[in-house]
């Protein structure tokens, strides 16, 4: 279910590495708590942030919330098409949902794996 | 007599229960020196005692005068059945009724003026509207302060006086820096304008037809903001939008107005409305309510407040504003003048507004010593120049029953000798001509 080739942040963020790049998005089970999508508002290209800094928020029929960089990172590349279709997140999260490309420019070393994330999610569950 | 429905029990009582010692300590979140030091309240009179005295502050209003005042507050006829119909008692309440579940009417009739005000400025959204047409421009100005994360807002010295003071007395505590720029001879200085435009520059704030009267096209003045990556600004008079090329046409971003001169008595500044409409682009930074359009899971329509993720009473700390009022029943005056009137009502009432302007213009300056001061085109109002102080003719001509106009050397220095004056569909052609010929026995 959380795919194992990922590192995971405690607010629900993945990260994908790719030598000093990376992917980043919603976990399965953070769309799956905020509910259907309705907007997601992303940075621009050339940004900068530090690891924990807020980025984005995501609104759905239920609530809308932020979402945190599990890195510190310049952004490369932000997926245009969740301006129209954001239900992609709902639908792929891992997959056609990602958010941003980014260059790394922090350490990965206080992010979880996958079978640390699944007890985060299990505590945030209950 | 204190006309607080709480006793002091009750003031106890509701604060034991919160767990807290005083009403100061209810507000310890606030800064003491944030805080208003006084009310400035006088003592609590008799219900009798304040009759009397308003009463008699009312017996000193002169209500039979002919006005010319214009200044962005016009006095345009409202049909009766207006009064009619908003006094309903459905209609009539102090809080607005949101809840989708017991108040479609009152959702759809938002729903309702939103799209006739959309239409009216030719863009996409509109919200349910704000308090007065200032308070819609500080909010539009914050809407693009977000949008851009730029503090630099550049305002034409043309832009109603009133709204500057309040731009400048709302953002006051707001690290926002305003540049204004003069106007030209009360033209709109599009040349200095477009000239202060930059790459720090969250927004241009322009009006059409600018506060002297005059009309201007800020096509190209837009396009530059936008090369920019700035926000297109404009206040408006909405009666006039429809003969004028209308702010989506220009490419503004956001337009706002008063929405006095539709529907609502002058009564002496308010209540009146503030209009807000906006591009798709800016809707998710538009603060306020915002009706729609739906279907339920059985497919009938249904209207609901949207796009509120960014309202207080979701997510507090994430608002956009505090505004959390809208003037529903203004609003709803609007929008039944406006359907009374239709399209052609509303372009036979600017149409004539303008034409008595011109022919008063035409009047005015006939008399010797008096000069256009407006140029170019305008629309129901311009200014004039007279020989002599304009402060003492507006004193002279009201004792002899004549509002002539604003003076604008209440707002403009070296301007002491300039009138603003302005006629609508009321304003009649006798009118005018008395208005001259007293105006050239007082010069």
């Amino acid at each position: 279910m959380i795919p194992q080739e990922l590192l995971y942040a405690k607010s629900h963020e993945w990260l994908k590495v790719d030598g000093e790049n990376g992917t980043i998005g919603i976990t399965q089970f953070a769309q799956e708590q905020l509910g259907d999508l309705t907007f997601i508002e992303l940075p621009q290209e050339g940004d900068t942030f530090e690891a924990g800094d807020e980025f984005g928020s995501i609104e759905s029929v239920k609530a809308a919330s932020e979402v945190y960089m599990p890195v510190a990172c310049e952004i490369i590349a932000v997926n245009e098409s969740l301006e129209d279709a954001p239900e992609k997140v709902n639908d792929d999260p891992y997959g056609d949902g990602w958010l941003l490309k980014v260059k790394i420019t922090g350490s990965t070393d206080d992010l979880l794996d996958a079978a640390a994330y699944q007890e985060v999610t299990e505590e945030d569950a209950h | 007599m204190p006309y607080v429905p709480h006793s002091p029990e009750d003031v106890r009582e509701m604060l034991n229960v919160i767990g807290v010692n005083s009403v100061d300590d209810l507000f310890a979140e606030i800064p003491a020196d944030l805080r208003p030091k006084s009310f400035d309240l006088p003592k609590g009179k008799s219900e009798m005692a304040v009759l009397q005295k308003m009463e008699k502050l009312a017996a000193r209003n002169t209500t039979d005068l002919t006005s010319f005042l214009g200044a962005g507050f016009y006095d345009h006829f409202i049909p009766t059945a207006v009064d009619a119909l908003v006094s309903r008692s459905e209609f009539y309440t102090a809080y607005t009724p949101y809840q989708p579940e017991a108040s479609q009417g009152t959702l759809q009739a938002i729903f309702e003026y939103q799209t006739a005000m959309a239409r009216l400025m030719g863009l996409d959204y509109s919200n349910a509207s704000v308090y007065d047409g200032g308070t819609a421009l500080y909010e539009a100005t914050l809407m693009a302060v977000r949008k851009t994360k730029r503090r630099k807002v550049i305002v034409s010295e043309a832009l109603n006086p009133i709204y500057r003071e309040m731009l400048d007395s709302y953002t006051g505590n707001l690290n926002i820096e305003l540049v204004t720029v003069p106007h030209n001879h009360g033209r709109t200085n599009i040349k200095s304008l477009t000239a202060v435009i930059d790459k720090d520059t969250a927004a241009i704030i322009v009006q059409n037809p600018n506060f002297f009267g005059s009309v201007n096209d800020f096509t190209d003045l837009f396009a530059t903001a936008h090369e920019h990556k700035a926000v297109a600004i404009m206040s408006t008079y909405p009666v006039l939008q429809a003969v004028l090329k209308t702010p989506g046409q220009m490419g503004a971003d956001i337009a706002v107005a008063e929405g006095q001169s539709i529907g609502q008595p002058l009564s002496f500044g308010g209540p009146y409305l503030g209009i807000m409409t906006c591009s798709k682009a800016l809707v998710r930074q538009m603060p306020g309510r915002v009706a729609g359009r739906t279907e339920d899971g059985e497919g009938r329509t249904g209207y609901v407040l949207t796009l509120q993720a960014r309202e207080q009473h979701i997510r507090r700390q994430k608002a956009t504003s505090n505004i959390c009022s809208n003037q529903a029943l203004c609003a709803l005056r609007t929008l039944i003048h406006l359907c009374l009137l239709g399209e052609e009502g509303l372009r036979r009432t600017a149409l004539l507004s303008i034409e008595r302007a011109h022919y008063a213009a035409e009047r005015l300056t006939s008399i010797t010593g008096v000069d256009l001061f407006t140029k170019g085109p305008f629309g129901n109002e311009f200014a004039i120049t007279l020989p002599v102080n304009a402060f003492e003719i507006v004193d002279k001509l009201t004792e002899r029953g004549i509002i002539p106009g604003c003076p604008l050397g209440r707002y403009y220095d070296g301007l002491e000798n300039g009138l603003l004056i302005s006629c609508t569909e009321k304003t009649t052609e006798e009118q005018i001509g008395i208005f001259a010929e007293i105006l050239r026995g007082a010069i």
